[in-house]
């Protein structure tokens, strides 16, 4: 404070300003002193130097003071921390549910002993305010802890097949420190894996003081390992061959930076990523309600969240009304010392964020967006920004699209909830979502349509350890929080044993080389299958399928680009499939199965001809097709969501929706049974198949397409492609309008698959293990749901 | 901080702007929607957004103490212990604790005394001189359910005993079942029977219990002309919470845009720790601003609140934690 003090009479005569009321940062400089000049790695339970001996600065963005010197860790202190992670993995994961779970519990109770250190500690390195990182960052991590002591309590009873996956790499952004770590390590460890953690290198004090935490609290050596340092100790970590999971929270930029990073080194990656979140508000909505959802939506930690309600969608019947609200509000805001407990924005995180989210607002405003900024002062010397709504802002403008990651809200109007939802959607991101309305049939119908993971009714910005966070679309995948966000930290039992799938080959006997010896004794000729169309492929050419010996097998056609194009069309095109209830597509999943059967005799004797393998073995996979299909005929109405029951006075509804257009390269063999097992799943949760099988075995599908044309499919629901399985798979990861891909390929083909798919960070599951695809564990059921579906979380405040 | 720290003359305390009310309009009522969660978020997160320390906070303790509409409401009143309200009412604060403040002769009093229309006469003799107005609960307090005739009539005799304000009570029937044009007539009736003292609206919010009636409520009642709007009569289970503030706040912000008239706020009932007060005071401060903060727009109707508020202000003199027995008794 700089002015003098004025008197209680004076104060009352200027008709009673705040004043200033900061919290003590006196506990918290104690502990940066006891860090004694620099601060060290945790590895392996130990404190130590990085090995070049190099060293960074984390600083005070609300002055620019440094706070301390860190050690950078550099590849060599990485692979440390990787090994001493790997080598606490199984006694960590050995120990009893109820061991782990106690582990956890003493982080929760430590954290809880130390809230208001670890508050102002964050605030000091992130420039949050004090109420947030108080009342918002901890007890939320505190709650993850808890919560996650659960899960490890009750894990043998609720997941006995499944066993944790190993290394965890984790890299953790600036915005929430503290809490981005606890929904890091609380799930990690809960199911028995070991962690090594990079925090982001503006905001890493948290994290040291949380690894003095596990120290203190007896968490064995190596289950957590904390390596600071800057973008080259991510990518160090992201390389590390130790790692067997990595997950990432921050920019989508680096996201798809990691997605390359990672192709093919058969690492399991989560991502969460960035947003352009809508906030959309009806006119019937209680507006001063909604205006108050603005504040807690986009200056909240000043902007810089990844789910921020940063567009604001106004119903044009109430736009100038609410924007005159919106204005006079911001007149209330005040922006001071993160320190201060009566403001509402602190600092951003730096200097360089600072001038990031000043260039875009000059962008918006060149583009001639109308800028209002909150009125109150700014402290000089820190990385302030005021409270910013730009208007005049169309859905084409520069800043309706990108991530500003700042204060800064663009307002634009709707007519329709029909067009709310029309430009709710159209942006690459799909993480969050707000929507204010009190006609409850009107709000649920839009939150139901909106392509995100996270939808807040009548709210906004609400987390809970218990219900699943992350984002469809380049949002990011994988789930944190929650039954959900568990699945990532565990694999399926039988994968420790499983062997590779071996590159594809050609069928072992001899076959009619003659199509007039098949035995319908006509000449038939294979096509594809798009749009609920045989058509022959765009390049008119046929492949012949030859045995090793040179015999034909038969002739095939051969899709390409173009072909490939048409059918994701075609599937993009058939969303009535998606939006059919679960009952309605068991009806032809049951269908599709039926005539399948009544055709048995025929499959069964293709097989034989097409595979040269024993009539029993033919038969079986005939029949287990049959009942795959039945699986999923039943599946389709019965994998539903959850209720969540998080801390507020209402639920949250986890459900899971399907994903789009899916892409699936399928396996080679037994290539019927193959084929069906993932045509099954992502026709039952609803979503368009693009799929493409083994060239060897593509006879049989062929035949298959005239079971599927005669079960009334609706066009473009299935759309299936025969030719080359690593041209046409790479072709599905790199088209943009689809939105997950499948691929059962041999270890070499995946990783050009999962680089591609970075492209728009479409979802992929590469499968280079040879499932045994009659094992019902292996080869149907929740794994594969669970991949066929996205999880969006709808939070319903209630209330009267 | 660079707030600005421009010291203002003190001013003559404002005087009651009128709100002459406008005619009955079921438009803006229709209108109105008030989220409950939504509304309970908002009053729980601003005390995390807002705190006074030290100076500003007696500051602000001490405009709380000048809001209080210093009341007592009870079967057993009698002159004496009005008379005794009435001394308090003189002098709230001790007169070493308040030079210590630096206040010494600055005129520090209570918005008005509130009592009985039967011992208005006792109160306007007992602060005869002292500038405070006495304000009379009428209308059949506090279930408002007499015939109208007497509830009219009760009005007439407050003020003419010399009550300048009349604290009426609406008839939670014609709310509960959304007879807003009969709610209407009624308070228009009463204000009408008010002459030149000011009205007070109590909603009896906690009657009402759901904030859509509480702001629908609030608009009838400001339309009818009332120059406060007040939540409680203190002998509902609920009274003045943080969310019931909200909503009224904003019905009067709304009205405000929508007429041009200001109107006052008095939460009453249940506000008895100088803590519930400052959260009272943010509040207002943050959804109308500071033309608020005085007594002729904000009120607290209370009646043990100065205790706690009195030490408050000791101990922000001494630093030590005060008793009860230091202060003076109402």
């Amino acid at each position: 404070m700089t002015e003098s003090t004025p008197s209680i009479a004076e104060i009352l005569d200027m008709s009673l300003p705040y004043g200033p009321s900061p919290e003590s940062d006196a506990p918290a400089r104690e502990w940066l002193k006891s860090l004694g000049g620099e601060a060290k790695l945790f590895i392996g339970g130990a404190w130590r130097k990085a090995k070049s001996g190099e060293s960074f600065e984390t600083r005070d963005p609300s002055t620019g003071a440094v706070l301390a010197k860190i050690a950078k860790a550099g590849a060599a202190d990485v692979d440390a921390a990787v090994k001493a992670a790997a080598k606490a993995l199984p006694g960590w994961s050995a120990l009893p549910g109820h061991a782990r779970a106690k582990h956890l519990y003493a982080l929760a109770r430590g954290l809880q002993r130390h809230a208001r250190l670890f508050a102002v500690v964050e605030t000091l390195d992130n420039g949050k305010p004090i109420r947030e990182s108080r009342d918002l960052d901890i007890p939320l991590a505190i709650r993850h802890f808890y919560h996650h002591a659960g899960w490890a309590q009750i894990q043998a009873a609720e997941f006995p097949d499944q066993e944790p996956v190993g290394v965890c790499g984790q890299i953790i952004p600036w915005n929430f420190p503290l809490l981005m770590l606890a929904w890091k390590i609380a799930p990690a460890l809960a199911m028995g894996n070991t962690v090594v953690l990079k925090p982001a290198e503006d905001t890493p004090l948290t994290a040291l003081l949380f690894a003095e935490l596990c120290e203190r609290a007896g968490i064995p050596p190596g289950v957590v390992n904390v390596v600071t340092g800057e973008g080259e100790t991510g990518a160090a970590l992201a390389a590390h061959p130790g790692v067997a999971k990595l997950a990432f929270t921050g920019s989508t930029e680096v996201g798809r930076i990691l997605r390359q990073a990672t192709a093919g080194s058969g690492k399991a990656l989560t991502l969460e990523l960035g947003g352009k979140s809508p906030f959309i508000v009806f006119e019937d909505a209680d507006l001063d309600a909604a205006v108050e959802g603005v504040v807690d939506a986009i200056w909240l930690n000043q902007g810089q969240v990844c789910c921020a309600g940063s567009r604001l969608l106004l119903q044009e019947g109430i736009e100038a009304e609410f924007l005159h609200r919106l204005k006079r509000r911001m007149e209330r805001l005040r922006v001071g010392p993160p320190l201060d407990k009566a403001i509402d924005m602190g600092a951003l995180v730096s200097p360089i964020q600072l001038q990031r989210v000043k260039d875009l607002v000059a962008q918006g405003v060149k583009e001639g967006a109308q800028i209002h900024q909150a009125p109150c002062p700014l402290p000089e010397g820190g990385a302030y920004y005021p409270p910013t709504l730009l208007t005049n802002v169309q859905p084409a403008s520069t800043l309706a699209q990108v991530e500003i990651f700042g204060p800064v809200l663009v307002a634009m109007s709707f007519r329709t909830p029909q067009e709310a939802v029309e430009i709710a959607n159209h942006t690459p991101y799909g993480l969050a979502a707000s929507l204010w309305s009190e006609g409850i049939s009107r709000v649920l119908d839009v939150a139901s349509k909106l392509k995100c993971g996270v939808v807040w009714i009548n709210a906004t910005n609400l987390f809970d350890a218990a219900v699943g966070f992350g984002g469809y679309k380049e949002s990011g995948y994988g789930r944190e929080g929650g039954r959900e966000g568990l699945e990532a930290y565990l694999k399926p039992r039988w994968r420790a044993k499983a062997k590779p799938l071996a590159p594809e080959a050609a069928p072992p006997a001899a076959v009619p080389a003659s199509p007039l010896d098949r035995p319908e004794g006509v000449d038939q000729t294979a096509k594809l299958y798009i749009g609920g169309k045989q058509t022959r492929p765009d390049g008119g050419t046929t492949r012949l399928v030859r045995h090793a010996s040179g015999a034909l097998l038969g002739e095939l056609p051969e899709a390409n680009r173009k072909d490939l194009r048409n059918a994701v069309e075609a599937a993009r095109k058939a969303e009535g499939w998606s939006a059919q209830s679960g009952h309605a597509r068991a009806q032809i999943l049951y269908y599709i199965a039926e005539n399948l059967a009544s055709a048995r005799a025929a499959f069964v004797a293709r097989l034989q001809a097409a595979t040269g393998r024993a009539k029993a073995a033919c038969e079986a996979e005939v029949d287990t097709s049959v009942a795959r299909l039945f699986a999923y005929g039943a599946w389709a109405d019965k994998y539903e969501g959850t209720v969540h029951r998080p801390p507020i006075r209402g639920t949250a509804l986890a459900i899971p929706e399907p994903l789009g257009v899916i892409g699936a390269v399928c396996p080679s063999s037994p290539g019927l049974l193959g084929f069906v097992s993932l045509m099954g799943p992502i026709l039952a949760m609803g979503n368009r198949a693009v799929l493409v099988p083994s060239f060897t075995e593509a006879l049989i599908i062929s035949d298959f397409i005239q079971i599927l044309e005669t079960s009334d499919v609706p066009g473009g629901a299935v759309n299936i492609l025969i030719g080359d399985p690593a041209a046409l798979g790479l072709e599905l990861a790199k088209h943009d309008a689809v939105d997950a891909l499948w691929a059962f390929a041999p270890a070499g083909s995946l990783a050009d698959f999962e680089r591609a798919s970075a492209g728009n960070l479409k979802r992929i599951w590469t499968e280079p293990l040879a499932r045994d695809w009659f094992d019902l564990v292996q080869g149907e059921g929740r794994e594969f749901l669970a991949q066929a579906t996205q999880i969006k979380n709808i939070w319903i405040p209630w209330g009267a | 901080m660079t707030q600005t720290t421009k010291i203002r003359a003190a001013a003559p305390p404002a005087p009651h702007p009128e709100n002459p009310g406008i005619p009955f309009d079921l438009g803006p009522l229709e209108a109105l929607r008030v989220n409950a969660s939504a509304a309970e978020r908002r009053a729980d997160a601003l005390g995390g957004r807002r705190s006074v320390k030290k100076q500003w906070q007696a500051a602000w303790l001490i405009r709380a103490l000048e809001c209080v509409d210093l009341t007592t409401l009870n079967g057993d009143d009698t002159e004496g212990r009005v008379k005794r309200l009435c001394a308090k009412a003189r002098q709230p604060l001790r007169a070493d604790l308040q030079a210590a403040l630096g206040l010494a002769g600055r005129r520090i009093v209570p918005g008005a005394v509130c009592v009985y229309h039967r011992f208005v006469g006792t109160a306007v003799e007992a602060l005869k001189g002292s500038g405070i107005p006495v304000a009379a609960v009428s209308t059949g307090f506090p279930a408002g359910l007499s015939p109208l005739k007497t509830k009219i009539m009760e009005i007439e005799a407050s003020v003419a005993d010399g009550a300048a304000e009349i604290d009426i009570v609406i008839t939670r029937e014609l709310a509960l079942t959304g007879r807003w044009r009969e709610l209407y007539d009624e308070i228009r009736a009463y204000k009408q029977a008010c002459g030149p003292a000011h009205m007070k609206s109590i909603l009896a919010t906690g009657d009402l219990r759901n904030l859509d009636l509480v702001a629908r409520a609030s608009w009838v009642a400001l339309m009818a002309g009332s120059d406060f709007i007040k939540t409680s009569t203190g002998k509902e289970s609920v009274n003045a919470t943080l969310p019931v503030t909200l909503t009224m706040l904003r019905a009067i912000r709304a009205y405000r845009d929508a007429t041009g008239h200001k109107a006052g706020y008095k939460p009453a009932g249940g506000i008895s720790t100088a803590k519930d007060a400052l959260g009272q005071l943010m509040l207002v401060k943050e959804e109308l601003g500071e033309d608020w903060l005085q007594p002729n727009l904000f009120r607290i109707g209370a009646s043990s609140l100065v205790g706690d508020i009195e030490r408050q202000l000791e101990h922000h003199v001494t630093g030590r934690y005060a008793a009860h027995d230091r202060h003076g008794l109402a």
